[in-house]
């Protein structure tokens, strides 16, 4: 049911506040899923205000940014949007090859595309799942927790680690697709629909979802891009930017894909964008798969920017020599003394890194762009005039991810 | 895009452009920022303020300022992006808000604040975004040290019998 | 003089009864913090399913939970959280220290990060691993268990005995944060005392 937005009435010279009273939520809390905290105003059941209080898992990434080489600060992006980090390593390495001038090859631009969004469907399975949780389906979340372990074991086939892959390397990336990758992508690019409709029946009709999520946490079109909004939250109020569309990076301008785009800005439309799109993704998925060209996946090593693989380092002098000098201080990349942004439409909107290279093979700075950071910046203006219960779908619908939100 | 560079240049002096990797940069100087980027927005067309962060150039080759604003900014109709920044010396460390322009602003200056200490005038609702309200130190300056200098680790031990 | 006894009867000590009890009905916290949480949800989805090993209640109040799973890493202004939390579990209970954040401070070795939580409170076990696979956290739990049967009794002494307040690891010679420091830091005037308080807006 709509619930029509509260005239927010106004507290700072109001005598008789007794009727507000203050909720404090998080910061460990189920709903918050990992650790943030709102204080809450609430008259009754209404909320009148809410005050993010942020930082309760502040790591210091930029800092650590600038003490690890270009290809060692992969590791730590990993751990950034951890529930998609591919998309984080895809992000970090298109920012360092955007300021060393790299090209990387075909092969590789459409191997990362295809990691790229098997990332987005895995980011946007546990979003879902979670807003499902959130709101009474549980079901919803196991199959999606289902289906991310298929994801899982693709990816531990691909580069030995289920869940922090770090795959990518400045050029190129850690290992190559095998035949065997290709094939359990295959099967579950042909198993995968059947869940995803059965995911779909769970929620589409379930009225119990439908009442809590459609006319709750309204965003504008215009409130959304003042507000620097974008991915699913932008594109759910009806801003068609996609960064895939719109400045095409690797390979994205060679594929037929649509941008699923909603008006009317609740969090019904964003759950809606996100399950359209991971079908959107799966197009991609395919047509990459079918047409992913031979060919080496790594940059020469002559020019001496990626790390060769294991074989020509023991087997090769050439290889040995590339390989100690890229990983000493000052031997390896020629760095510009300049600075770069680079971006990618990460499953959760515009993810970029700003970086200033001095010459040395460590960043100077590495401003991350991060979309989780931006997004719950919006959700007091969200969540005013709505009820407490209200609270766990938008947040639940923004896709907070605590690790990116603090960095 | 020249045209909105060279519309910048007309209008505020002493602005400088610059183009790597196909991005644009502009350099403006501190007492314009606000005017330009008020500008930008109004006429450029640049409704999508995607970052703002900041640099500190303490051990930065030839950097004659230790702080630079980098306000990164697209538009969303043609595609088009900026990259706008404004140096501040050590002297003084404040600069206008643009939370007036663009109300995505406000987080992001908040973050600038609590890791460099640059004052954001006008902002409204200047305090700590990350680190607790009684930490004193700006953590991304470069004269501060990775490991922190023991805050970490300053708090009560909870043995088993107080527990 | 011999007793005979029937085949559905079991001769047992209380004390192992009281034990095996606790063991098999672990009500774990999940303090899932980062990445490490993720992988806890994974251990209670159905392909993992924590649920054979009789400690899937994942109760999100602390007055409810004689398990504490440290899902990721903890940094400074968590950790009075995290204190006020263990703080307000009741006896007898139990920490696991889930991944390399929560037990060492991982690759985090930043201003912010807490190295390692058991400079804080006492942990019985740690899980390596960054983060550790779902295998790993049960074959945590199987060994916590192991160790609950091992150390109970049925009056449940122990729990508040002197033989139990050692914190686990000898830190007590880390840095110590000396007053006037300077600068940086939390200055002379911060307080080292209970937890501060989390209640209200700041």
């Amino acid at each position: 049911m709509p619930l029509a937005l509260a005239e927010t009435r106004n507290l700072a010279h109001d005598e008789a506040q007794d009727f507000v009273w203050t909720l404090n939520f998080g910061p460990q809390h189920p709903a918050t899923h990992t650790t943030l905290r709102i204080v809450l105003k609430l008259d009754g059941e209404r909320v009148i205000d809410a005050m993010p209080d942020i930082g309760y898992l502040h790591s210091g990434f930029e800092k650590i940014g600038e003490h690890l080489d270009y290809n060692q600060y992969v590791t730590v992006t990993d751990r950034m949007n951890y529930i998609s980090p591919l998309a984080n390593n895809i992000a970090w390495h298109g920012a360092v090859e955007k300021l060393l001038g790299i090209d990387i090859t075909p092969r590789c631009k459409y191997a990362r595309v295809i990691l790229a969004e098997l990332a987005r469907i895995s980011d946007h399975l546990v979003c879902n799942g979670a807003m499902g949780l959130d709101t009474g389906a549980f079901t919803f979340f196991l199959y999606a927790f289902n289906q991310r372990e298929v994801l899982y074991d693709i990816f531990e086939t691909l580069c030995g680690a289920r869940f922090t892959n770090s795959y990518t390397r400045v050029g190129g990336a850690s290992h190559d697709f095998t035949p065997l990758v290709i094939e359990k992508i295959r099967a579950f690019l042909k198993n995968f629909p059947k869940t995803l409709d059965d995911m779909d029946r769970l929620l589409k009709r379930n009225r119990i979802f439908h009442d809590r999520t459609k006319g709750v946490g309204l965003l504008t079109r215009e409130e959304a891009t003042n507000r620097s909004c974008t991915g699913p939250v932008a594109r759910a109020s009806g801003v068609t930017r996609d960064l895939r569309k719109d400045e095409p990076y690797l390979a994205y301008a060679d594929f037929d894909f649509q941008v699923p785009c909603m008006k009317t800005g609740d969090c019904f439309a964003r759950y809606w964008v996100r399950m359209a799109e991971i079908r959107e993704s799966l197009k991609i998925v395919q047509q990459a798969l079918e047409n992913l060209p031979a060919g080496p996946i790594n940059v020469g090593i002559d020019e001496r920017t990626t790390l060769p693989d294991k074989r020509q380092v023991y087997q090769t002098i050439e290889g040995t020599i590339s390989h100690f000098e890229l990983t000493m201080a000052n031997r390896g990349f020629t760095v510009p003394v300049e600075e770069s942004y680079a971006a990618v439409e990460a499953p959760n909107g515009e993810l970029g890194f700003y970086l200033v290279g001095d010459g040395s093979d460590r960043a100077y700075r590495a401003r991350c762009r991060p979309p989780s950071f931006i997004h719950f910046a919006v959700f007091p203006h969200l969540i005013r005039g709505h009820t407490l219960s209200d609270v766990v779908a938008v947040l639940g619908s923004l896709n907070i991810i605590a690790a990116e939100l603090d960095r | 895009m020249s045209d909105i560079v060279s519309t910048l240049q007309q209008r505020f002096a002493g602005v400088t452009s610059s183009e790597f990797r196909g991005q644009t940069r502009v350099v403006v100087s501190k007492s314009d920022a606000f005017a330009a980027l008020q500008l930008l927005r109004a006429t450029g067309g640049f409704d999508l303020l995607v970052d703002i962060t900041c640099v500190d150039y303490l051990n930065y080759r030839d950097a004659p300022n230790r702080f630079g604003l980098v306000y990164l900014l697209a538009n969303t109709a043609t595609n088009e992006r900026l990259t706008l920044r404004v140096f501040l010396g050590e002297e003084d460390l404040t600069i206008p808000s643009v939370v007036s322009i663009w109300k995505g602003a406000d987080w992001l200056e908040r973050e600038v604040y609590d890791m460099f200490g640059v004052e954001l005038t006008n902002h409204g609702d200047l305090r700590r975004i990350l680190l607790p309200e009684e930490f004193t130190a700006h953590p991304l300056r470069k004269d501060y040290p990775m490991q922190g200098r023991g805050e970490r680790h300053n708090f009560p031990v909870l043995a088993r019998d107080r527990a | 003089m011999a007793v005979e006894l029937p085949e559905n009867v079991v001769v047992s000590k209380l004390d192992q009864l009281a034990s095996w009890c606790r063991k098999n009905s672990l009500w774990p916290m999940p303090f899932a913090t980062a990445c490490c949480g993720i992988e806890l949800m994974a251990t209670g989805a159905s392909k993992h399913d924590l649920a054979r090993f009789g400690a899937e209640v994942f109760r999100f109040s602390p007055r409810q939970c004689d398990l504490m799973i440290v899902a990721g890493r903890v940094v400074m202004k968590m950790l009075p959280v995290l204190q006020r939390i263990w703080s307000q579990m009741p006896e007898p209970k139990w920490c696991i220290s889930m991944g390399a954040c929560a037990s060492t401070g991982g690759v985090f070795d930043t201003y912010s990060v807490v190295q390692g939580i058991d400079r804080f409170i006492p942990v019985d076990m740690y899980v390596p691993g960054c983060p550790p696979r779902p295998e790993q956290l049960i074959q945590a739990i199987i060994d916590l268990q192991d160790k609950i049967q091992n150390e109970g009794t049925i009056t449940g002494e122990e729990f508040s005995a002197a033989s139990r307040q050692q914190p686990k690891r000898a830190l007590m010679e880390l840095p110590v944060i000396q007053s006037g420091l300077g600068t940086g830091g939390w200055g002379p005037g911060s307080q080292v005392g209970p937890a501060p308080a989390i209640g209200g807006p700041r």
